[in-house]
This record gives structure tokens, sequence and C-alpha cells, in this order.
């Protein structure tokens, strides 16, 4: 068994440094690598791309980043929950690239996965396509998008071992698996790190080749950001 | 003319038994509660779940566990979680039935906007792009005009674009009109409606052929 676990959070997060590019698991605010965020806001790191599907909101998230002013540019497919966002844009401060979901969660598998990009029909004939390459496949447009070069990956997952194995619960999963691997070191912090040989072989979503290093969360505030309910009848 | 709800519930009708259904936020979210109780449909949301169910009960609530519109939800018998690459492997891969979403404007070529307006905030498209760009059946939710009484039933839409001529139907406040090679053809007038108002609400070329009958929700 190949060790990747770390005892601190500042271990995990080792070899930051200002300019880099990272990418951030999660969906809204579920399954977000909230310890590795953290640490990133703690450490100062400025002039950051950061991959990652949404932004935060104004005080969780990416939002502690964004307040920080740590973020150069953010690459994400949907970003309407944060003012200081809104106004760190507005003003230019700011630089984002918005792209298809579909088409960032496949940049992260394709780098990931070795491919140096891939064909995509989402967004062709709009302006996200505008001076990239197309291609008709069997009579449709595709559109040339390119696997994303990131020097982290930060994920989240429900639960883990030193082998670097990892498992996620429910819509946590969204981003994090495809992020896993896709970047130079990928670090993976988990809710419960459990012995190994724990974890069922058949049940692993990412396995542990993937992880570089891996650490349980000191704390998961795992907020909501729609609470809805139905009443009881 | 019909609100929002009523939209829905004429939309609930295209739904069919065996169908794997991905609703957009908005009206399309609506569309769940109207659809037939003897049928089997499954509901995907993009951000990774299939077999969504309703809202939980108050305090059964699980922050790992919601849609794209990221509310809590439950899941039914079935379900399933996968990650968001599955996901739109899903989408783009035509394994996903019929696609429900809001627009601001359509157009009779089947271009689709409805994740910009130049010079204001732009929250981004989500997984929009993707859905219309892929799905074979894609129903479009909306209003037949806008605050203005301008319509956006358009010629070409004049929006930063979702896609181009993917929008086989549109379903609005007025009318259901299906797109075809030579423009909008009228199927369908909402209750009360007269075939000379929809004609005045809309601004690309629409076809009219023989009696128009009224909805039935």
């Amino acid at each position: 068994m190949i060790n990747k676990k770390v005892n601190s959070v500042s271990e995990a997060t080792k070899g930051i440094s200002d300019n880099m590019t990272f990418m951030l698991g999660g969906f809204g605010l579920s399954g977000i690598p909230e310890n590795a965020i953290a640490a990133l806001v703690k450490s100062g790191v400025k002039g950051l791309t950061c991959i990652s599907n949404n932004a935060g909101v104004d005080d969780f998230g990416l939002g502690l980043l964004l307040h920080q002013k740590q973020i150069k540019k953010m690459v994400s497919s949907y970003v309407g929950e944060n003012d200081e966002f809104e106004r760190q844009m507005l003003s230019g401060e700011l630089d984002v690239e918005l792209i298809p979901q579909g088409t960032l969660a496949e940049r992260c598998r394709a780098a990931q996965a070795g491919f140096p990009a891939i064909f995509t029909p989402a967004g062709y004939g709009t302006e996200v396509a505008e001076g990239k390459e197309t291609r008709e496949f069997d009579g449709k447009m595709y559109v040339l998008e390119h696997a994303f070069k990131a020097d982290f990956a930060f994920v989240k997952a429900w639960k883990g071992d030193a082998a670097g194995n990892l498992v996620f619960k429910g819509t946590a999963r969204n981003f994090n698996p495809c992020m896993a691997g896709a970047a130079k070191i990928t670090v993976a912090e988990v809710e419960e790190l459990v012995p190994v040989g724990e974890l069922d072989p058949n049940q692993i979503h990412i396995p542990g080749i993937f992880v570089q290093r891996i650490f349980q969360g000191e704390k998961y505030e795992k907020r909501i950001e729609q609470r809805t309910v139905r009443t009881r009848e | 003319m019909l609100d929002k709800t009523g939209i829905a519930k004429r939309i609930a009708k295209e739904v069919q038994d065996g169908y794997y259904v991905n609703l957009g936020i908005g009206i399309p979210t609506l569309v769940a509660n109207y659809v037939r109780d003897d049928i089997e449909v499954e509901f995907q949301s993009e951000n990774g779940v299939l077999g969504m169910g309703p809202f939980p009960f108050d305090g059964e609530e699980d922050a790992d566990i919601i849609n794209a519109g990221k509310q809590t939800i439950t899941t039914l018998p079935g379900a399933s979680f996968f990650d968001s690459a599955m996901s739109f492997a899903m989408i783009r891969g035509q394994h996903v039935d019929l696609t429900i979403l809001g627009a601001m404007e359509v157009a009779e070529n089947g271009d689709i906007a409805n994740w910009k307006i130049p010079g204001k905030m732009v929250k981004g498209m989500g997984g929009a792009m993707d859905l219309v760009a892929s799905a074979e059946n894609i129903i479009v939710a909306m209003m037949h005009t806008n605050k203005r009484g301008e319509s956006k039933i358009l010629k070409r839409c004049s929006l930063p674009l979702t896609g181009v001529g993917c929008v086989k139907k549109v379903v609005t406040n007025l009318a259901v009109l299906e797109v075809t090679d030579k423009g909008f053809k009228l199927l369908e007038r909402a209750p009360g409606v007269s075939v000379e108002e929809i004609k005045k609400a809309t601004e690309g070329t629409l076809i009219i052929e023989g009696d128009i009958p009224e909805m039935s929700l």
C-alpha cells in the first residue's frame, strides 16, 4: 500500500504559491473542499486561477478567497450567488471565463484521462465557440475544447483511506471525481479517513492512484444553499 | 391565457411512459408535479442524480442531496448518483429523452437564447448549452411576450445564443408552437385565447393551418 496520508491541512497544501491554477470540486456549496479552502485563505496565496463550477457565496466556499482578493480568474459555468464576485467582475478586478457545465466536467476528465482536447456540440454557434476550431462529424457541428492544465486539484469525498481511495456521498460527488488526477497534485479531504482495507474494493469511486495526498478534514459545516422542505400532511 | 402552472400542466402532457427527463429551473421544475401518475418517469438533475423525488420533510434535509437549483431534494427507489462527467454523458449521449427548459427568446429557426443579457450581470449558462446542443427533444416553457408586451417568439434571436437550431416545441401562456422548416406552426391555443391574439404576439413566421384547437389541460 502506498501511503498518501498527510497529518494536517497545511501539509496537504504544501507547495501552493501565487499565480497557480487550482481545480476545486463542488456544486454550489455541496461537496466543496471546505478545509483546503480555509487553508488557502489562511496562506494568503494570490493571483489564483480557480476552476470550479461555482464561486461560492459571499461568506462561504470560494467567496472566502474572493473576499481576500486572492483570485485573479474564475473558470466556472454559473456564478450567480455572490455579491462580492459581481462587484469584482463588474469593476474588472476579476477575470471570468464562463463555460458550459458539461464542457467544464469533460475538460477536467480529459486532463485526468490523458486526452489533449475533446470535441463537444455544446456552445456551437454561440459566443462560447468564438475563435475555437470546429468540425463536422456525421452532419453535426462540434467545438474543440482543450483539457485543463492545473497545479493542484482540491477534492472532497465522504470516506477515504490512506491509499487514497475515495467514496462519495449523494450529489456531493459532482465534479470531485472528474478533478481527481486532473492536476499535477491532487489533494483529497474526507469526512472520515477509515483504516486501509475497510473500504470494499467493489465500491470505491476513485482509486487511490489519482490522489497524491489525503487527510481527514477537521470539521465540515456542509452549508445548505437553498433549504427546501415540504410539510407533513 | 395560461399562468406558469398552466404552462407546466400542458407540458406535463408531453411526458411519456419510460422517459428520462431533465427539467430546467423555473416553470420546468413545476412540470414534475403534473405528470400522470400511471406512467413511469425518472427525473435527471445535471448535478448528478437520476430518480429525483419530492422535497424532503422538514428536518430530513441533507446538504449532500440537492438538485441543480441547489435545493434540498429526496430520491426515489431506483435512484442513482454519479459525477458531473457521467451526468453530461447522459445528456450529450442522448440518453435523456426529454429536456424542458425556459428561454428569454426563441426563433423560428430553432435558435434559443436564455443565458445572457448584454450590459447586465451574467451568471453563466450552467448546463443549458450542453442540454440544448445535445437533446433530441427539447420543449421550451416561456411567456409569449415580455413585460412590455414585445414578442419573445422571433424571426431571429437578438440576445446571445445558447444553442442553434435545437428547439422543437414551445409552450407559452398563449399557445403551443412547433418549430418547422417554414416557421412556427400553431398547434394549440391556450383557453380563451384567439388566433388573432397569438398572431399579434408573435414576431416570427406563424403557420396557421385549418382550425386551431384549444388546448386541454
